[in-house]
């Protein structure tokens, strides 16, 4: 398709916050976040609510100033203290919330809305494009409140397209929709992203839509960024107890080290490769994953009692307490069916260990 | 080049319509604009401070007393009737079916367009001695003068019919929204529970819409309060009569000012009980679940009953009158054929026109800073601002009066003595002064209206437009104007038509030997040449009917129950395949 002429100037951006504060009236909001999206990728902040995730991406889009630091799309300074580039002149398109469809422009108006300088030919090839993507042909002429969340949502996604942006913007855009249509949503979502070729950046709070949508994630906790991670490492080797409470399940066991490899634990021994340097007999405390821990009245060693479960479908959730009092979450196949206060017993899965030192909330532990 | 640069960080939230840097002129513009539309009502209140005069002391002594007995009477006599209409009648057409109910819906509505000083006059004309029932009456007895009794229709008990038959709609359009928002499941409940139609109404659907009610009565009684043709014509001393006996027949503005603070402080004290009640009772419906009940099915003597408690108040607060108007236009063609009567109306409807738009432009102001700023002066300029609608005509024509006739006679002074020329009279006496007056009652109007607009225009959208490479300006010209088109129209018609009707305010302010088409009424009936003012007062009937209609069309199109449904009917069908051809939900 070189026959437009705006796709030559296409190129997905380079996302680059150097130690971004961002606030409002004095008051900072985030602090120091550095990370760097490469482009093409789809990055994802998460957190919390006033977690300052929203405020973040309303710098990157242009809607904040900066504080401190800088913020560089394809090595051009968009943003630093007393210096900000005007939102529409970014080329940066973000999807909101509440979606802000224009009330009073039919699906095609709303999309053309950001490509009126075009050609005519090419505005309406633009559209066409847009909508087959989307899934929405056929609507061009349907007015927004005659439409569906889910079509609403989509159009604004189309929206935001259409003018070709080098990063697409999204403001927890799944959360109006019904649970069971998220993922599937952020799938698709993601699924025209990639059909783009535009860098993207979601807002959530939901780490099963940040799982589906991002290659990249972002963990942030009252304003600071704890973790800039795949997915898999957020789960598997959370940089703090922040981390590794807020993504997944699991608890933690007091323990203490009792070789390199090894940590003794109300749950005995634990082995397995420790995360840096811990000294022997040093106070540490031990995530245990639900997954990390197996069911098995034949072989386990470790007696506990059923204290509650839930149903998952595939699986139960259930908290087992050990002879210390110690509450654990494992998960088990769901036709091994146990009852509350069963007497159970437990053997230990762990491939790796995540450890943190004793008492210390700090994210250095990796 | 291309940068904006600013060293401040924006409020979280705040729309990025305009550029950054001063949000410091918003609480000062819409300060001074708000301290320019209450001087009226300030200059009022300021005469309350100052020292009484011989004519102040008069009045107290001999006829202050009669102004609150009749005025105090008036409201209870208005508003037990305003409730005995409004409420039944509400009730019938949101919970029951029977003939004719979805004619009533609106046609209750229709007296909203006869102002009171008009009903007052045309009853008159026709149950007078000379008036046509009297004269059936004497045709079929044989009677003569003063041989059989008939009631005096002007006389208190008149006033409060006639206020009573065209104020009962405000408590029937706000109580009947009530029970249309009322949650399904609310009186689903209540039926479960064993309560039939008539307890239902009177354990749930009664207290629920009782800050409803409440809302709809307060307007009726301000009404009440602001009158003054009614009640001039029906010759019964109240607070607006005693306030134009003041000023003009014993011209003592200062005494007219005082009696003004009174009535002021009798409004106060009504926004003051409403506020009351309302935080005493403040419902939330527990549930966002809507759909229309199933109506009652009335039959039989049930149907005829309610189609007669409702067709009565039609028949009476606005067929009979607007029938007898049309009559007397009819037999008086050439009062308004003539290019005399179109230059009236082209007066009024010029005067009008502007009054409107400078009332919608500064809604616009006040309302825009409230959306960029939203602090707390900005707040409570809007606030101040839109108070004028609860201040009687009477009132701020006095307080409009007192300081320009002051910056008159100063500047008229100051000039002689200096330059030895006179100026004159430069503020009052002129439409500017009018049109003030306009603006200063009716600015709530539009300013509710515009607001209402704005509110439909989320700060995302204009963030959504900046992202898709809007300027601020296009966004305001791309965006908000097509959006606020209506809401700008329905504004302007609204203050347009308040404009039309309104009278104390006109009589006492208009420049030399300007008229509208009210003042024209209004003398004509004072003259006794009641067939003469009617075409005039049929013109104000019929412009009146416009927002009726409009009212009545926005509350069809904004029935919750009907947009929940379609609402969740589609989010059913989310991401089904797409059975709709294109277009065709287009509208």
């Amino acid at each position: 398709m070189t026959e437009h002429p705006h796709q030559s100037a296409r190129h997905a951006a380079e996302v680059v916050l150097d130690d971004v504060d961002v606030g409002y009236s004095g008051q900072r909001v985030v602090h120091a976040i550095s990370l760097t999206l490469a482009s093409g990728q789809i990055g994802c902040f998460l957190g919390p609510s006033g977690c300052g995730k929203t405020t973040l991406l309303r710098a990157i889009a242009g809607f904040e100033g900066v504080m401190r630091g800088e913020i560089r799309l394809n090595d051009h300074t968009v943003s630093r203290p007393g210096f900000l580039l005007a939102p529409e002149k970014r080329n940066v398109g973000m999807v909101f919330q509440d979606f802000a469809l224009f009330p009073h422009l039919d699906v095609t108006g709303n999309i053309a809305f950001g490509i009126r300088g075009w050609k005519r030919a090419e505005r309406e090839h633009r559209v066409r494009e847009l909508l087959r993507l989307i899934g929405l042909s056929g609507y061009e002429r349907a007015y927004p409140h005659a439409l569906s969340g889910g079509q609403q949502q989509r159009i604004a996604l189309a929206r935001a397209l259409a003018p070709r942006p080098q990063l697409l913007l999204l403001d927890e855009p799944f959360s109006s929709m019904d649970v069971e249509l998220r993922t599937d949503l952020a799938h698709e979502v993601r699924g025209i992203l990639r059909a783009e070729g535009t860098t993207g950046m979601l807002v959530t709070h939901d780490q099963n839509e940040a799982f589906a949508f991002a290659d990249r994630i972002a963990v942030l906790n009252a304003g600071r960024l704890c973790q800039w991670d795949t997915a898999y490492n957020l789960y598997h080797k959370p940089a703090d107890r922040f981390v590794a409470g807020f993504v997944g399940e699991g608890t933690i066991v007091s323990g203490r080290v009792c070789a390199e490899d090894c940590v003794e634990t109300a749950l005995g021994r634990i082995h397995g490769l420790l995360p840096g340097h811990f000294t022997e007999g040093s106070g540490v405390d031990v995530l245990v994953r639900p997954d990390d821990i197996e069911l098995d009245n034949a072989s386990g060693d470790i007696p506990a009692e059923v204290v509650s479960k839930a149903f998952r479908g595939a699986d139960f959730l259930y908290t087992l307490r050990l002879r210390d009092g110690t509450e654990l979450l494992c998960v088990a196949p769901s036709h091994d069916n146990y009852v509350v206060s069963d007497h159970v017993r437990l053997r230990l899965g762990f491939s790796h260990l995540v450890v943190f030192p004793r008492g210390k909330g700090g994210s250095e532990a990796s | 080049m291309e940068h904006t640069v600013t060293s401040k960080a924006r409020r979280s939230r705040t729309p990025g319509l305009f550029p950054r840097g001063r949000p410091g002129a918003w609480p000062i513009v819409s300060g001074l604009v708000a301290l320019v539309l209450a001087l009226p009502v300030l200059v009022i209140f300021a005469h309350v401070f100052l020292p009484a005069g011989d004519v102040w002391v008069h009045l107290r002594q001999t006829l202050l007393g009669e102004y609150v007995r009749n005025s105090l009477l008036l409201l209870f006599g208005v508003g037990v009737g305003v409730l005995v209409i409004g409420i039944p009648v509400a009730w019938l057409v949101s919970v029951c079916e029977f003939p004719g109910r979805r004619i009533f819906q609106w046609a209750l509505m229709l007296p909203l367009a006869m102002p009171a000083y008009i009903i007052a006059y045309t009853y008159t004309g026709m149950l007078d001695f000379t008036g046509p029932v009297q004269a059936l009456i004497r045709d079929i007895t044989g009677l003569g003068y003063g041989q059989y009794w008939f009631p005096e229709i002007r006389s208190l008990t008149g006033a409060m019919l006639m206020l009573t038959l065209v104020l009962y709609p405000y408590v029937y359009l706000l109580t009947r929204a009530a029970f249309l928002e009322q949650s399904v499941c609310v009186l689903e409940v209540s039926r479960t529970l064993g309560s039939g139609p008539y307890s239902g109404f009177l354990r749930v659907a009664l207290p629920l819409a009782r800050p409803a009610v409440i809302a709809g009565l307060t307007l009726a009684l301000m009404e009440v309060l602001a009158d003054y043709g009614t009640v001039a014509y029906f010759g019964i001393a109240t607070f607006t009569t005693g306030i134009f006996r003041t000023w003009y027949g014993l011209a003592d503005p200062g005494a007219a000012a005082q009696l003004a603070a009174v009535l002021l402080s009798f409004v106060f004290i009504l926004i003051l009980l409403e506020r009351w009640s309302r935080m005493r009772a403040r419902f939330h419906h527990t549930s966002s679940r809507y759909s229309t009940l199933p109506r009652y099915q009335l039959r039989g003597w049930k149907a005829a009953a309610a189609v007669a408690a409702c067709l009565i108040p039609v028949l009476l607060g606005f067929l009979v009158p607007a029938a007898q108007l049309t009559i007397w236009a009819l037999r008086t063609t050439e009062q308004w054929l003539n290019p005399d009567f179109a230059g009236l109306v082209l007066n009024t409807f010029y005067l009008a026109a502007l009054a409107a738009v400078i009332a919608v432009i500064l809604a616009l102001v006040l309302a825009y800073a409230r959306r960029m700023e939203g602090g707390l002066i900005t707040g409570l300029a809007v606030r101040v601002a839109g108070m004028g609608y609860a201040v009687p005509g009477t009132v701020i024509a006095i307080g409009v009066m007192l300081p320009f006739a002051w910056f008159d006679n100063t500047l008229d002074g100051f000039m002689r003595m200096h330059f030895g020329i006179s100026t004159g009279l430069l503020l009052s006496g002129t439409l500017a002064a009018l049109l003030f007056a306009y603006a200063v009652r009716f600015l709530a109007v539009s300013l509710q209206t515009v607001e209402a607009g704005l509110g439909k225009i989320k700060p995302s959208m204009d963030d959504a437009a900046r992202s898709l490479g809007m300027r601020p300006l296009a966004t305001l010209t791309r965006v908000h104007l097509p959006i606020m088109r209506g809401t700008l129209l329905t504004a302007l018609l609204l203050v347009f038509v308040d404009v039309l009707k309104e009278l104390p305010a006109t009589l006492i302010l208009r420049p030399f030997d300007f008229n509208t088409l009210a003042v024209r009424a209004f003398e004509l009936a004072g003259d006794e040449r009641l067939a003469e003012s009617s075409s005039a007062a049929l013109a104000i009937v019929l412009v009146g009917l416009l927002p009726v209609i409009l009212i009545s069309l926005t509350i069809e199109r904004s029935r919750p129950g009907q947009t929940q449904r379609a609402r969740a009917r589609k989010r059913r069908t989310d991401d089904a395949p797409l059975a709709l051809p294109a277009g065709a939900q287009a509208s």
